[in-house]
């Protein structure tokens, strides 16, 4: 066998180990990691969709409630893959064990695309529990499958490098509450979950357009129910442009050994 | 070849502090060597360096002849460590821990499999390996540490302080263990705070100081250096005064125990005689440890004075 597919096997056992870990730590741990977005959303459509959406009546031709749905899955999603990410990578800084790592021969790229990995699934995970919770509410039908995951993916993703960079920064556990909380959170009730932008004044309109989660809604939405405020092409380019940005940064940093090496 | 070889190494910290200072160090391939020094004087750095844990700020470093810039992957499989700090998940259980360190090193499960338990037996940790690592105590979490750093049967061994706070009888079985190790290939740099363990395990060494290296010699080669010997004397009866013996430094350790250090020039015979003409009996005697210690004292008090005198 020659070096390289002998390093190629060496790298793929490498990824798996991580990504076991990593799923195995959130799955560990279920009723902390899966079952608070469930529940969450859950009530979401108990009270936006049945209580109040019958009042609010139809969106962009949609009743409320399915209107709803794509933004409260991707919220998910979102919330969830940059959450593993950060609290994974954060936990194994603090108590230095991601020096079993920083001492392997593992590259670094593979060390990334590992913790990704284990963001992406969870991610996943619990977008596909609350679309599940979602067809118990509503009659959805998926308007373009290939649409709707290679968006639920490449967000996953996106967020699962946001995690990391957050996590790398990070110096203490409070650090890694702060980009969820006060940016997080916002950026995704903002980013036209629960409403379309269309309802909000032409200056609104605009200053959303600088939101990039407006993209990754509208095109997830587009996904599952055939309607975006944002065209379709604009939405995937900004997000793989996002995803190349970090990703080269997060490898970048890695490389210097920033808050891992001294 | 060369296990390690280091051309002016150094390190400056963000705050400015130089760990290291163009360090030039080798170990021989198959070396059971000792790194000591005092505390901050940059043999965590300089081990830090090795493991790809610490970035130099410049200088060489070839491990088994492969330069560590240029091919760190190949460095890295070369080395295992065993760190200073606990550094686990502390809610893995045991088998996890090594299983999960081989597939870092690309070591297939199975194989990993077959590894991890060869090397829990060997040092007592098979019966715990379901145990959380939190559940363990420091003795056991210092066996496990050495047991992760093997599991891909690293040519080069490094341990940093591998036996601080674990009882005797755990360290007694940890240096057995090394022995063998090390008689079967391995290279094995140490750090130790307990010069007992270097003089004991080690056949080179060196002393580093302000992150230079102050000596660099073989262990017996440094004993020699030791121009006296201490004895600790047990008598028969109780000394009300101390005699003054020519040649000889004694002092009280109680009433019935003598401290006596004595020139490599006289001789224990000598030294009997002496007693015996002052009517103390003498019931048993040893030699009083950590001879390494006072040639480390010696050597880094002197650099100190030096450094002083010349500022």
């Amino acid at each position: 066998m020659s070096r390289l597919a002998r390093d190629w096997r060496r790298y793929a056992v490498t990824f798996e180990t991580i990504l076991a870990k990593e799923i195995l730590r959130f799955s560990r741990i279920w009723v902390q990691t899966i079952l608070p977005s469930v529940i969450t959303t859950t009530l979401y459509f108990v009270i936006f969709g049945r209580l109040i959406g019958d009042r609010i009546g139809t969106m962009d031709g949609f009743a409320y409630l399915d209107f709803i749905v794509p933004g409260l899955v991707l919220m998910a999603v979102i919330t969830n893959s940059y959450a593993n990410v950060v609290s994974s990578f954060y936990s194994s800084k603090f108590s230095r064990y991601i020096e079993e790592l920083l001492i392997s021969p593992a590259p670094n790229w593979v060390i990334l695309a590992g913790y990704l990995a284990g963001g992406v699934v969870r991610g996943l995970v619990v977008g596909s529990a609350v679309m599940l919770v979602a067809w118990v509410f509503t009659e959805i039908r998926v308007h373009s499958l290939a649409v709707m995951l290679m968006i639920l993916l490449m967000t996953a993703i996106l967020f699962s490098l946001g995690g990391f960079i957050n996590a790398i920064y990070a110096n203490s556990f409070d650090d890694i509450s702060i980009v969820p909380t006060f940016v997080l959170t916002p950026l995704t009730y903002l980013g036209g979950v629960f409403y379309s932008i269309e309802l909000l004044p032409d200056f609104w309109q605009a200053i959303s357009l600088a939101n990039p989660l407006l993209y990754m809604v509208n095109a997830f939405r587009y996904g599952l129910l055939g309607v975006s405020d944002i065209p379709l092409g604009i939405a995937f380019g900004m997000i793989l442009t996002f995803i190349l940005v970090l990703g080269a940064y997060s490898l970048s940093l890695l490389r210097r050994g920033v808050g891992i090496k001294t | 070849m060369f296990a390690v070889e280091v051309q002016r190494l150094s390190k400056v910290y963000k705050g400015g502090f130089q760990a290291l200072r163009g360090v030039d160090l080798s170990v021989e391939e198959g070396d059971f060597f000792a790194l000591l020094g005092p505390n901050g004087a940059g043999k965590s750095t300089f081990i830090g360096i090795l493991a790809s844990l610490v970035n130099k700020t410049s200088g060489r470093v070839r491990v088994f002849g492969q330069d560590l810039d240029r091919d760190p992957e190949t460095v890295k499989s070369c080395i295992g460590l065993v760190p200073q700090e606990f550094n686990f998940n502390l809610f893995l259980p045991v088998f996890e821990v090594v299983l999960n360190q081989a597939g870092y090193y690309g070591i297939p499960r199975r194989e990993a499999r077959v590894r991890a338990e060869r090397y829990l037996r060997q040092l007592d940790l098979w019966d715990r390996r379901d145990t959380e690592m939190r559940r363990l105590s420091g003795g056991l979490k210092r066996r496990l540490m050495i047991a992760r750093a093997l599991v891909h049967q690293p040519r080069l061994l490094i341990l940093d302080e591998p036996t601080a706070g674990v009882d005797i009888e755990i360290r007694r079985s940890m240096w057995s263990f090394l022995r063998g190790l090390n008689r079967e290939g391995t290279t094995i740099i140490l750090t130790t705070h307990y010069l007992e363990e270097a003089e004991s395990l080690c056949r080179n060494i060196a002393i580093i100081n302000r992150g230079e290296i102050a000596e660099r010699t073989s262990v017996a080669a440094l004993l020699r250096k030791l121009h006296t010997e201490t004895f600790v004397l047990n008598l028969k009866g109780r000394v009300s005064e101390l005699p003054e013996l020519g040649g000889f430094v004694l002092q009280y350790l109680d009433d019935c125990t003598l401290e006596v250090e004595m020139n490599r020039d006289h001789t224990i015979n000598g030294l009997f005689d002496a007693l015996s003409r002052n009517g103390i009996e003498v019931i048993s005697l040893r030699n009083k440890q950590n001879r390494l210690e006072r040639l480390f004292l010696d050597m880094v008090d002197h650099r100190a004075a030096d450094v002083g005198g010349q500022a």
